[in-house]
């Protein structure tokens, strides 16, 4: 559904993304994981034409066709949902007022009315504070309100940076709940996480990402298994590979 | 008299806060201090009375072809020179209206220059629809007032009940968001601009026949829009209006108690008082970020 080829991405001269290539299969959960830092909002931007200087490098189709070096609104247009890192809920529009913004590229005006009830019956919180401001909602709301208005845009694929970002733990169960609830509704999800131990648990494929590139991938199961993941990532450690991790703690890879 | 004073008063704060709301828009959207703004209102008037005297349309027309003239100035301003900017910052924003300002005031002075016009319009500042002992409301008072209600409720309804006012104020809040929700950001400024545009020029359609037409017409005006803008919060479009009616009342006041011959300098007395004491003004609201 989306092919990424060969992208790389500078801030200012300086390369953050070094020639990166993956592909998020249609119907599937595709996640990226990755420590802070390691290049995985600049690849989402970089997707959704967010990034000032687009690269000239590379190629990224969505549905075959090409959507670099496009502008953003055009992009969205295709039928992307985007939930940011941060959520960017526009704090002084209500929460109705968010949701719609959220469709604004839809025509289908009594479509947008039946799936605004719709949303807000999958989001109870959010039925109740329906007119108040975003910017007084609590985190985990202003999460739901986020994934609500990718949702608006009526999505084949959703795009979440690190949607467990500063939840509490019940929260991020709930979330990762919805995450997997609206990808059986046949939506494709590609998802940036740095809490790989929830990412695993939904994922089909995974991605791992470390200054700019990827360092392993492959289908969730068989990469839940391998020995340094599990050391690194999710925090298990069987054998005593103490010197795999030394050298982790000196290079910060395990390349 | 006191009345009066109120009904001038009124009047003069209906103006004010017309020109305030045109620069208050624009600078919701962009952060642009527009100077340009009285400029534009001047040239979208001298439209009208070309429409409206040389070519004698009937007033609704002109002031229909005015309008649509005004949008478009607007919104050719931003997408020819505002949006070239590479790397912007304030100052080279800044630099930009004040050198567009200058190019209208050049054309509208090579081309309309020297001789001062009259000007009818269907309200004059010489006929009196209302009168008591106590109180005069000439034809133009009473169409300074309601076209500023008319604005007013014009733009409250497009902010609140329209799809596009819905994507302004998701734009002005947060851009990179309003983006990647599917809103084309660069045209939706361009037609802040050109609405912005619009309510400057039905301001300056109101301030010709108590002026008169030329091409500096809009100097004094613009000083007193954008002290009413200051004194209300540039960022708030209710702010800027009971900026505009304040500084007309506190001006009236001035004038008629303290001293004629000074009145002018109180819509910059109350730009240094705001900007030593409140320099958001008085109804900007900063929100609190949730972290
Ligand atoms: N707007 C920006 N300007 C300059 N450098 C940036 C910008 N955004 C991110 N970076 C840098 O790019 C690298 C990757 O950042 P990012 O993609 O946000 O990582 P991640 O999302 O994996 O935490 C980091 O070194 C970060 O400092
Ligand atoms: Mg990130």
């Amino acid at each position: 559904m989306l092919t990424i080829e060969n992208i790389e991405t500078f801030y200012d001269k300086v390369k953050v993304l070094n020639g990166i290539s993956f592909t998020v299969a249609e119907g599937k959960i595709t996640a990226i994981l990755g420590n802070n830092g390691a290049g995985k909002s600049t690849t989402l931007n970089t997707i959704l034409g967010l990034i000032d200087d687009q690269p000239e490098k590379g190629t990224i189709l969505y549905q075959g066709l090409p959507i670099e070096g496009r502008e953003t609104h055009r992009i969205i247009s295709l039928g992307i949902g985007y939930v940011p890192e941060g959520r960017e809920v526009f704090e002084e529009l209500t929460v109705k007022e968010n949701l719609l913004v959220g469709a604004y590229q839809r025509r289908d005006k009594r479509a947008v009315k039946e799936d605004l009830e719709r949303i807000l019956t999958w989001f109870p919180a959010l039925k109740d504070r329906i007119g108040q401001m975003a910017g007084k909602l609590s985190g985990g709301e202003q999460q739901m309100l986020a994934i609500g208005r990718a949702l608006m845009n009526k999505p084949d694929l959703l795009i979440l940076d690190e949607p467990s970002l500063g939840l509490s733990p019940r929260l991020v169960t709930e979330i990762f709940g919805i995450i997997k609830e609206i990808n059986k509704q046949g939506i494709t999800i590609l998802l940036v996480e740095q809490n790989a131990r929830m990412a695993f648990q939904v994922a089909d494929e995974v991605y791992i990402m470390e200054n700019g590139r990827f360092v392993r991938n492959g289908p969730a199961v068989e990469l839940e298994s391998d020995e340094d993941v599990r050391e690194f990532y999710l925090g298990i450690k069987e054998n005593e590979s103490i010197k795999g991790y030394q050298r982790y703690k000196r290079k910060r890879t395990w390349r | 008299m006191i009345s009066q004073l109120l009904v001038n008063a009124l009047v003069a704060g209906s103006i004010y806060a017309l020109i305030a709301l045109s620069m208050s828009i624009i600078y919701k959207a962009s952060e642009i201090p527009n100077f340009a703004q009285g400029e534009m209102a001047m040239f979208s008037t001298y439209i009208t009375f070309i429409l409206l005297s040389v070519l004698g349309w009937p007033f609704l027309y002109a002031l229909a072809g005015t309008l649509v003239f005004a949008f478009c100035l607007g919104f050719l301003f931003e997408f020819i020179f505002i949006r070239r900017a590479k790397e912007p910052n304030l100052l080279g924003f800044i630099i930009i209206t004040l050198g567009f300002q200058m190019v209208l005031y050049g054309l509208a002075g090579w081309k309309w220059g020297s001789d001062q016009r009259t000007f009818s319009l269907p309200f004059s500042e010489s006929e009196v629809v209302f009168q008591t002992e106590s109180v005069v409301l000439t034809e133009h008072n009473l169409a300074s007032i309601v076209l500023a209600i008319l604005v007013m409720a014009g733009l409250y309804l497009l902010l609140e009940h329209t799809n596009l006012g819905l994507a302004m104020k998701a734009s002005q809040q947060n851009v990179r968001a309003a983006k990647f929700n599917g809103i084309p950001t660069n045209r939706i400024l361009g037609i802040s601009f050109g609405i912005s545009s619009i309510v400057g020029a039905i301001a300056g359609v109101l301030v010709a026949p108590i002026s008169t037409l030329d091409p500096s017409m809009m100097w004094d005006p613009l000083l007193k829009g954008f002290a009413a803008a200051v004194l209300g919060g540039m960022k708030s479009l209710h702010g800027v209006v009971i900026g505009g009616l304040l500084l007309g009342l506190v001006e009236n006041l001035f004038g008629f108690y303290i001293s004629l011959e000074f009145k002018s300098i109180v819509a910059f007395a109350i730009i240094m008082l705001v900007l030593f004491i409140k320099p958001s003004g008085l109804f900007d609201k900063h929100y609190v970020r949730k972290v």
